[in-house]
């Protein structure tokens, strides 16, 4: 909070310049067979209202029982977060009236939640880190939805979502810019990902955001916040936040105040809305679910789930740079999303780290890309990238032939080893085919030789012709050498 | 009537053993005897059809040598469990026709044991009040009468309530036993005002899945009847875990029936100084002082206890409850199953339906317990609420440390009044019917009401023993001491056959 102010993160206002203050709220769908109280199936795509227990349908009488397995997927996000796990939780009631809402009040944690305070590290574009405090996650409910296209003069219901397990995950409202919370929100949903806790799908709406932005001049206290609500892909939630920011600032420029509310984006018109002020507010009337007993649970069970954690982004980063000498960046890339690391890792093991990595991120990653295919689907798999990274070191062909190799292992498979043998990629090493080739240039552009002499960089030029002439097979280090000895060129 | 409508549950269960009379003779002779008892208003749904078919089915099980605890034993079923394919109304409009898909755990463990179901009985709307004055149904007439120097009144009484009808009906004869529930005593003030025994158990003793819910934390099913022994029977097949129900105790079911036969000799019965409350009728007073020496009599010791958060417990019950109902009954809006009322639009259709559906004394509660937990008055009314139930659960559990078994108190501050005596009074009075017994729900321990005597107009009165957390066995024993001592209760005449 109290960390100086970057100028570079201020946003320009008529009159002065203005710091943004955000904080999110991210809703993470859990990953679970079946919902957080009841053995309904949470699969996607069902047809209206075929995932609906008569838990979910809150009938009368029908009582909630906790699903571990979504209490083990928030304790092990909270350890993913170097979060407090809090060994007794209690769930509460959040009462209110809504259709998609059958017992008429949402099972939430309000004062004793799962998890406590951790931290996330978030990696910036530009190179800086920081880092941003998580204040709290606790489980809760979802709700279903409601249809208002199906009929003329109805709305209809679908409870398929009513009762899946939702984290909600409470940051401090520590991001200062667009960017910064594009970049947290980036990396909360990869360490997500990491841990299988969520599948972070925000089209699906596995992953939701409300955000809490208020700007102030550098140095002031904390100004009033609008909470914009369910904002459901990270580029909206950058667009919403400067949107948001720029109208308050104008507001308060023409010596206007903000009033606290909650608030929706509209992307299509590029503008925050009023959903409703301060006062028309819900009163919720939370008080502790007296069918649910305290969730309580010891250490042992937390360290049992720790154990099993997998490697997380931060510490396989480092290892990254650590162990295969890559920059910071580049281990940031490949560590974004662990079937990426993972890729990477099985081309690195054995072999040149660096190398490695470029031909991951650049050759491999630019074509996905291109595709638009995600590592999973890649065509070249990590053995063959690895087979043709060790040709290049092995001298076998040259760095522009691995290319074109790469090229054809993509689109035609194949082991790399025997795509070079079949079609004669193999770079010439032989210095006597070489020479022969060299010779025959030499030969035949007299006026070109004795330009060299007067201008050595012409060397160039020969080193090119040389190479077309061996169907660029010729290994560039020896052409070189045979050129520059006869040419006379120191 | 006939004499198979006399017999006890357990006598009635021996005689189908012995197979002195069939399950099917025994379930006509109760569905004859529900027929002819409309005047009581007891029942919101007779079942005779389902009645006779399980009853062939007990014969069928009683024929082949297979005969299960409850084999053929005729009962019902308070309307607010739950029953598959069944009409339940918790005596509410709001439920409309609402047929469940599903059968509570209680009724379905009495099915698993062979018991035959004769209809569902009437209650105070959700289980709120102390009368049954309240049902969206008509009030439950109680089977006993005011006798006033030899002359019988023709005024009629309440049963009590919420489990009037379950009362009327045991009272009556019209079944052997019946399932009831207890927030705050509706099974235990019901019994005292009819002459009947009923236990709440030890919260978590019995599943709430499937139990229309009033108070989530509060509320127990447990059963009426007219004996000890009857009521011991029908716990233990009512009883047991139920991984639905988290509240559900992890625990097995003792030999309920095996305990009445134990005695209290060597046991400490307290009597708590503070329910010695002012205003309380001399005969209240005499019939406790009775009871005690009943106990001593038998073997025990008396002691004096204090249990000073007593007087706490009415008015943060008041709180608790309807914090509690006005959450479980938000789901009755007219959206998914029940009662709907057509508006233009969702908030018109939430508040003509919930308007409709609901009665006066419910929709007051409801009032009451938005009231207590919306913002700025949650921690002054809920908080403080809890706060002193954790108080009254410290005060039991002092005394039980100090050795005190069973502690004894009467069941109700007064017999049973007349039907719209207390209609113009204020709720605050209808609700101190529940002094003696709320205690005991707020602190979640066992206590069973069992009938001492007559008062002076002839109505019955009770007496209420509680016990330690889940030793109803100890409950069970000491109220077969007082029946034994007592002698069982004279039903009244069938006047209204």
């Amino acid at each position: 909070m109290n960390a100086p102010v970057n100028p570079k993160k201020l946003i320009k206002g008529g009159l002065h310049d203005w710091e943004v203050v955000i904080g999110m709220e991210i809703h993470a769908q859990v990953t679970s067979r079946s919902k957080l109280f009841s053995g309904a199936s949470t699969a996607f795509g069902a047809e209206p209202n075929d995932n609906v227990s008569l838990v979910d349908a809150a009938m009368p009488g029908m009582l909630p029982v906790i699903n571990a397995e979504c209490v083990a997927q928030a304790v092990r996000t909270g350890l993913g977060l170097k979060a407090q796990i809090n060994l007794r939780s209690v769930f509460d009631r959040k009462n209110y009236f809504y259709p998609d809402l059958p017992q008429g009040y949402q099972i939430s944690q309000y004062k004793d939640p799962i998890v406590g305070a951790g931290e996330v590290l978030v990696d910036l574009p530009d190179g800086e880190a920081i880092t941003v405090g998580i204040e709290r996650l606790h489980l809760e409910q979802d709700a279903g939805k409601s249809l208002h296209d199906q009929a003329p003069n109805l709305s209809f219901v679908d409870l398929n979502r009513s009762g899946v397990a939702l984290m909600e995950i409470v940051s401090r409202p520590d991001l200062r810019s667009s960017e910064e919370a594009k970049a947290y929100v980036t990396k909360l949903r990869t360490i997500l990902r990491y841990l299988g806790t969520c599948d972070g799908d925000m089209e699906k709406g596995s992953l939701r955001a409300d955000v809490n932005v208020s700007v102030r001049r550098p140095g002031d206290p904390l100004g009033t916040r609008c909470e914009i609500k369910n904002v459901n892909s990270i580029r909206f939630i950058g667009q919403a936040i400067e949107t948001e920011a720029r109208r308050q600032i104008a507001i308060i420029e023409d010596g206007g105040s903000i009033s606290q509310e909650t608030r929706l984006f509209d992307p299509g018109k590029g503008e925050t809305r009023s959903m409703r002020s301060k006062e028309e507010a819900h009163d919720y009337r939370y008080f502790p679910d007296p069918d649910l007993l305290p969730l309580e649970f010891d250490q042992a069970y937390v360290d049992g789930l720790a154990a099993g954690l997998p490697e997380l982004p931060d510490a396989k980063k480092a290892r990254f740079v650590a162990d295969f000498g890559l920059s910071a960046y580049d281990a940031g890339v490949l560590v974004a999303e662990r079937s990426s690391a993972d890729y990477y890792e099985a081309v690195a093991r054995g072999r040149d780290g660096k190398a490695a990595a470029n031909w991951v991120i650049n050759e491999l990653f630019g074509r996905l890309n291109k595709e638009g295919l995600n590592i999973e689907a890649s065509p070249v798999s990590a053995g063959q990238l690895g087979s043709i990274i060790d040709l290049i070191g092995a001298g076998t062909i040259s760095g522009k032939i691995a290319k074109d190799l790469f090229e054809i292992v993509w689109s035609e498979g194949g082991d790399p080893h025997a795509v070079v043998e079949a079609r004669g990629m193999k770079q010439v090493t032989d210095t006597g085919a070489i020479e022969t080739a060299v010779d025959q240039i030499i030969a035949q552009n007299p006026d070109k030789v004795a330009q060299a002499k007067e201008k050595p960089t012409l060397l160039g030029w020969f080193v090119g012709q040389t190479m077309k002439a061996t169907g660029g097979k010729a290994n560039p280090a020896a052409v070189n050498a045979l050129l520059k000895a006869k040419l006379g060129i120191e | 009537m006939s004499e198979l409508n006399e017999l006890t549950l357990a006598e009635a269960r021996d005689g189908l053993r012995a197979r002195t009379f069939s399950a099917r003779e025994l379930t006509q002779a109760h569905i004859a005897a529900v027929e002819k008892a409309r005047a009581l208003n007891a029942f919101i749904l007779e079942t005779p059809e389902r009645a006779l078919a399980q009853a062939e089915v007990s014969d069928a099980k009683i024929a082949a040598g297979e005969g299960r605890p409850l084999e053929g034993l005729p009962l019902g079923i308070k309307d607010l469990f739950c029953t598959h394919g069944v009409t339940t109304t918790a005596a509410s409009k709001i439920l409309g026709g609402f047929e469940p898909h599903y059968e509570s755990a209680v009724t379905a463990n009495l099915w698993r044991d062979g018991a035959v179901m004769l209809g569902k009985l009437n209650l105070d709307e959700f289980a709120m009040g102390s009368s049954n004055e309240t049902s969206a149904f008509g009030d439950v007439v109680s089977p006993w009468r005011r006798q006033v120097d030899g002359v019988v009144s023709e005024a009629r009484i309440v049963p009590g309530g919420s489990s009037g009808g379950s009362a009327a009906a045991v009272a009556a004869r019209l079944c052997l036993g019946a399932t009831a529930t207890d927030t705050g005593g509706s099974i235990r003030q019901p019994a005292a005002f009819t002459g009947t025994v009923g236990i709440k158990p030890t919260y978590g003793r019995c599943s709430r899945w499937g139990t229309v819910a009033f108070a989530s934390s509060l509320d127990q099913a447990g059963p009426i009847a007219r004996t000890v022994r009857d009521c011991a029977i029908l716990l233990g097949s009512m009883a047991g875990p139920d991984a639905r129900d988290t509240t559900c105790a992890d625990l097995p079911v003792p030999d309920f029936e095996a305990a009445i036969s134990r005695g209290v000799k060597g046991l400490t019965i307290g009597i708590p100084k503070e329910y010695r409350v002012e205003g309380m009728p001399a005969e209240i007073q005499r019939l406790w002082d009775q009871g005690a020496d009943w106990l001593r009599a038998a073997g025990a010791t008396i002691r004096e206890i204090s249990l000073p958060n007593t007087r706490h417990a009415l008015p943060a019950y008041y709180i608790v409850a309807p914090a509690e109902a006005s959450s479980n009954l938000a789901r009755y809006d007219g959206v998914r199953y029940g009662l709907r009322v057509p508006a233009g639009d969702i908030v018109g259709l939430y508040e003509k339906t919930r308007a409709a559906g609901f009665g006066r004394e419910v929709r007051r509660r409801i009032m009451i317990g938005t009231y207590v937990l919306s913002a700025g008055y949650y921690d002054a009314y809920y908080v403080r609420a809890q706060k002193i139930r954790t108080l009254i659960k410290r005060d039991f559990e002092a005394a039980y440390a100090d050795g005190v078994d069973a502690i004894l108190t009467p069941a109700t501050p007064s017999s049973a009044f007349g039907i719209g005596e207390m209609a113009s009074a204020d709720p605050v009075e209808m609700y101190l019917n529940d002094v003696f017994t709320v205690t005991v729900n707020m602190a979640g321990l066992p206590g069973i009401a069992v009938p001492a005597g007559l008062d002076g107009q002839g109505l019955p009165l009770g007496l209420q023993l509680i016990g330690r957390p889940f030793d109803e066995e100890t409950l069970f024993a000491a109220a077969q001491t007082i029946e034994d001592a007592a002698g069982r209760m004279t039903l009244p005449k069938p006047w209204w056959a």
